[in-house]
């Protein structure tokens, strides 16, 4: 009978081995963050020290986690009523996050609506929501041309492209292709999956005239002839001028092929400007988004992460947490995040700052600000799912643009559908 | 790792007629284990020279590296946490182990060898909780957790994992294999109940135990949404939670993915050299003789 | 399976006829796992099935009863069909191959003497590469222009393939690298099995005059069918459930080209963590968890016979 108690004695302290418990401070704040290395350095290292230096009696808890899990991460612990106190979520999840109770509005007093919309990049108006203000970035991004210089140069051409059709051009002189006809170097390194769907959706689309939803952003309306032109103008890149490949890298991965010099050109957002200057060692280059002609109209895609106050902020930690919100979204902040990640400040002011304005990398991007549009996603993952399924259609399926973009439509408006029909039935 | 000069010429017990002298299949299964070990083993090198490749060759179509490194292991260990991540998945994966090959082989002991009502309804009872996917069990363990304030902390990241339906399973079926002979005469012996599991029937599969005891600690150190669910700061991070901050925004640094991946199964190959003996060496069937 | 033995109720509570004995031991022996199983499993799966009939976005604390209005979302939505297709060809295809496969490496494994400890290794070494690895490494393989696959076709003269980019092709190539990550799990699983059989058997039936396929057929097989049974029921309900290979795979255009490789629980994950719709992530688990089963029940009814000594 020993071995019976030698076994619920093992039992027993298997499952009772002691947790770790948190400590508690006057005023803790939790702010939660995705892994970004050089962001959660600056914070940890500056921020951070540096506010808790003014505020005495307030202290920032910082809490990361792995990027691609992040918006689960934040999702489980709100539907256990757990959570931090300021939030940094992507502009897209907001309307999601608000319609649910999940953040409060930025109290009026500390923001108002009018210094915001004087201080901030004219897109910041797509977090508001319901007329009010629910969060505030710090930095934003815009897409540009990376091309590489080099190849640019070998194949003979005099700049970077400026319209579509030098574009086109410029991708085909820089392919390369084996004795089967095989891609070995692609003239531009196509991925509808990765930033191509944006490029699509309010790019394209509009420099080909059509507006991909209405003003009040309920109905889609890219599904006439001039965006399936404008679609079929990008699939043929891909089925008729064969100037690259979908999945041409391992994982999708279109900007470990340009750094490896076998993609020419990419279309990508700011955020990869730290990885390309890394990692890439021949000469490179960027311009702002090509246009369809020259002086035609220009057109980007905005994107911003923004810092909100959660519902669960109250009493005086919502007053420690309007503190920390005020101080992360602050000239002086957006100053030190631009120098230690290389994210363009979200001030108006910063942003027009010549010095910025004339760096031969950060300068189109700025200038694509100035007329870049944020999509009003109601739901990113479909929405952006919607797309992708059109192009691989037309490439894969050969189906008609038209067809494709028809039924995209449907599908997207039955999700937007979905969004409004459910907030209609709130109070 | 074992690798024997040459077979004993007695056939024991692990020993089975396939021990003959000149059997003709042997050369045969050389050949075959060579040629598809070859293939099986491919990606995993491909890994191992990825993971020796400096940043800029990563993307090389070329197979071997240029310039091959170590710089890679180096900036694992000194410029990330990965000690204390290898440490945490360490503890974890030990302790859910342990747990799981007793529980389980008393579980598939009871549910094999001991008759009572109720057996196959709880059986399948068990084994229906393998069959809702863990994606959507975690908000309601998150749910539990917060509320016992087990979050961020080692019991809350393996409490899920502390018996195992899949070793519940298996162990039984191995147990079913077990002669009752064996059993009664234990009986016989006056040995207790607990006795006839922990002193017969448990040495009978040990290969089976081994196994089990492998795949929790591989199912454990592996693990990746619950432990992400669950952990909040930087310090509890287990291995696949931290390699996940490779993978970034800004695109997947692959050169480190790769290094990491390398470390981090240093100890499942070790814990397998361990095992492997057991699954191997099987049982000697001494009650059988009789 | 007899049990008889009046000996053994002598030894302890004679006031207990031996039938009575083993079950309040069984039940005592079963009392923490069944306490832990119906907390930690079963209870989250009924509120799982709870959440299946409300409208549930996670974030937001209401819940409204909807009725079966998540499952009707199901019906209509073409990605939860196809999803639902595909992961029917995941288990079709995967588990004979995985089986057929471990099965003979395990037997060959048992015939060699020399490097067995190197070859089990080298075997069991794809189930211990951790998948984002692995994955990375399979789509270079596939890799439509210059993965190694392609090369070896067109050195000898065959024509390029698409692999991951052809909705016909996708899953299969996705369901070649499962196999081989499971193999080595598999042949571990195996190698146990047939270490377990007594070799008394394999001797008694020499001395019958039982040699080769009769010995395999006569022997192993019924001998090993606990293994196998194990093997069948486990592998597809581990197939039922593919998500991490599936997602690493095709990670920017999760479960594509099209839909092509879309999995049930990948397309749970989707609805619940990324678009928050957890009353219909709920549903269509509920549909997953009965298929399932009946799957499970079927399998055991028709593969568990009792071993015969």
């Amino acid at each position: 009978m020993k071995s019976v108690w030698v076994a619920i004695l093992i039992a027993g302290l298997i499952l009772a081995i002691p947790g770790i418990g948190a400590s508690q401070q006057p005023v803790q704040i939790t702010y939660w963050q995705y892994f970004f290395a050089s962001k959660v350095s600056l914070i940890h290292k500056q921020l951070i020290p540096q506010f808790e230096a003014q505020n005495p009696g307030i202290k920032v808890v910082h809490e990361n986690f792995p990027y691609d899990a992040y918006n689960q991460k934040v999702a489980s612990a709100v539907s256990a009523g757990q959570g931090p106190d300021v939030v940094n979520l992507f502009y897209g999840w907001l309307p999601l996050y608000v319609s649910s109770g999940f953040l409060q509005p930025l109290p009026a007093d500390v923001f108002p609506a009018t210094a915001i919309e004087r201080d901030f990049v004219p897109m910041i108006k797509n977090s508001k929501y319901d007329g009010k203000y629910w969060a505030l970035p710090t930095a934003v991004r815009s897409l540009a041309l990376f091309y590489n210089d080099d190849m640019l140069r070998a194949a003979g051409i005099a700049r970077p492209p400026v319209t579509w059709e030098e574009f086109g051009t410029a991708a085909e002189k820089m392919t390369v292709r084996d004795a089967a006809g095989r891609i070995t170097t692609e003239g531009f390194g196509v991925a509808p999956d990765g930033q191509d769907h944006q490029l699509i959706r309010e790019v394209l689309f509009r420099q080909w005239g059509v507006a991909p939803y209405s003003a009040d952003g309920k109905r889609v309306t890219y599904n006439t002839q001039a965006g399936a032109d404008a679609l079929k103008w990008y699939t043929d890149l891909i089925t008729k001028a064969k100037i690259g490949a979908i999945g041409f890298f391992p994982g999708g991965d279109y900007r470990a092929g340009f750094i490896a010099g076998r993609a020419a050109m990419i279309v990508d957002g700011s955020f990869a400007i730290g990885s390309i200057r890394g990692g890439m060692k021949a000469n490179w280059g960027v311009v702002q988004l090509p246009r369809r002609t020259l002086g035609g109209e220009a057109a980007n895609f905005g994107s911003y992460w923004v810092h909100g106050l959660t519902a669960r902020a109250q009493g005086p930690r919502r007053d420690a947490a309007i503190k920390w919100l005020k101080f992360i979204t602050s000239e002086p902040v957006q100053q030190m995040w631009l120098q230690a990640v290389g994210e363009l400040p979200a001030s108006k002011k910063l942003i027009s700052d010549p010095r910025l304005t004339a760096d031969p990398v950060f300068g189109p991007f700025i200038a694509g600000l100035a007329y870049a549009r944020a999509t009003f996603f109601v739901d990113e993952t479909a929405q952006r799912q919607v797309l992708v399924d059109a192009v691989n259609e037309v490439v894969i399926n050969s189906k008609a643009p038209k067809q494709a973009l028809d039924e995209a439509a449907a599908k997207e408006q039955k999700i937007l559908d979905e969004f409004w029909l459910k907030k209609g039935k709130k109070p | 790792m074992e690798s024997r000069p040459l077979a004993l010429p007695s056939v024991g017990a692990r020993e089975g007629i396939s021990r003959r002298r000149h059997d003709p299949w042997v050369p045969l299964a050389y050949l075959i284990l060579t040629a598809g070990g070859i293939i099986v083993v491919f990606p995993f090198i491909w890994m191992l020279i990825t993971a020796m490749k400096p940043l800029n060759e990563v993307f090389d179509l070329r197979i071997l590296p240029a310039h091959p490194t170590l710089d890679n292991y180096a900036e694992v260990l000194t410029r990330t946490r990965f000690p204390r991540w290898f440490g945490n998945s360490l503890l974890v994966a030990v302790a859910t182990t342990l747990s799981v090959a007793f529980f389980d082989s008393l579980v598939g002991y009871t549910l094999a060898k001991l008759r009572f009502r109720g057996r196959d309804l709880i059986f399948v009872l068990i084994l229906a909780t393998l069959m809702i996917p863990t994606e959507m069990l975690v908000i309601p363990w998150y749910i539990l957790s917060s509320a016992r304030g087990w979050i961020n902390t080692y019991w809350g990241i393996m409490f899920p994992g502390m018996i195992s339906a899949f070793g519940i399973f298996l162990i039984r079926q191995f147990m079913s294999s077990v002669p009752d002979e064996l059993l009664d005469a234990g009986r016989i012996d006056g040995l207790s109940e607990f006795g006839l599991y922990w002193r017969i029937a448990l040495p009978q599969v040990k290969p089976a135990v081994a196994a089990l005891c492998i795949f929790t600690f591989l199912g454990n150190w592996n693990a990746f949404l619950w432990p992400l669910i669950v952990i909040q700061t930087a310090n509890m991070r287990t291995l696949p939670v931290g390699i996940a901050l490779f993978s970034g925004e800004a695109g997947s640094s692959f050169h480190l993915i790769m290094a990491s991946s390398a470390l981090a199964i240093l100890p499942v190959l070790l814990v397998f050299a361990l095992l492997q003996r057991q699954i191997i060496e099987g049982i000697v069937l001494t009650g059988l003789k009789s | 399976m007899a049990t008889q033995t009046t000996a053994a109720a002598r030894t302890a509570w004679p006031q207990l006829r031996l039938g009575q004995r083993q079950a309040l031991w069984a039940y005592a022996f079963l009392l923490v796992p069944l306490a832990f199983f119906l907390a930690i499993r079963i209870a989250p799966a009924l509120s799982s099935l709870y959440i299946s009939l409300h409208e549930w976005n996670i974030v937001s604390p209401d819940k409204p009863y909807v009725g079966l209005k998540n499952f009707g979302f199901l019906l209509e939505d073409p990605r939860f069909g196809r999803a639902a297709l595909n992961t029917i060809r995941y288990v079709l295809v995967g588990i004979p191959a995985q089986i057929l496969f471990g099965l003979a490496i395990a037997l060959l494994l048992q015939r060699i003497t020399r490097f067995r400890g190197l070859f089990r290794a080298l075997y069991f070494m794809p189930f211990i590469t951790p998948v984002v690895a692995a994955a990375w490494v399979w789509q270079w393989m596939y890799s439509q222009n210059f993965g190694p696959l392609n090369q070896i076709l067109v050195a000898l003269g065959l024509p390029a393939q698409q692999f991951l980019r052809s909705p016909g092709q996708a899953l299969y190539a996705v369901t070649a690298m499962v196999v081989w990550q499971y193999l080595g799990f598999q042949i571990v699983i195996f190698l146990a099995g047939l270490e377990a059989i007594p070799p008394v058997y394999y001797e008694a039936a020499q001395v019958d005059g039982a040699a080769g396929w009769r010995l395999f057929r006569h022997v192993t097989v019924p001998l090993l069918n606990p293994t196998l049974v194990f093997s069948i029921v486990y592998g597809t309900i581990v197939y039922l459930q593919l998500f991490t290979q599936v997602l690493n795979m095709t990670f920017l255009d999760q479960g594509g080209p099209l839909a092509s490789t879309l999995t049930v629980v990948l397309y749970v994950y989707q609805l619940g963590f990324q678009r928050f719709k957890m009353g219909e992530a709920a549903a269509a688990t509920a549909v997953l968890f009965a298929v399932i089963l009946v799957v499970t029940l079927v399998q055991m009814k028709i593969f568990s016979k009792p071993v015969e000594y």
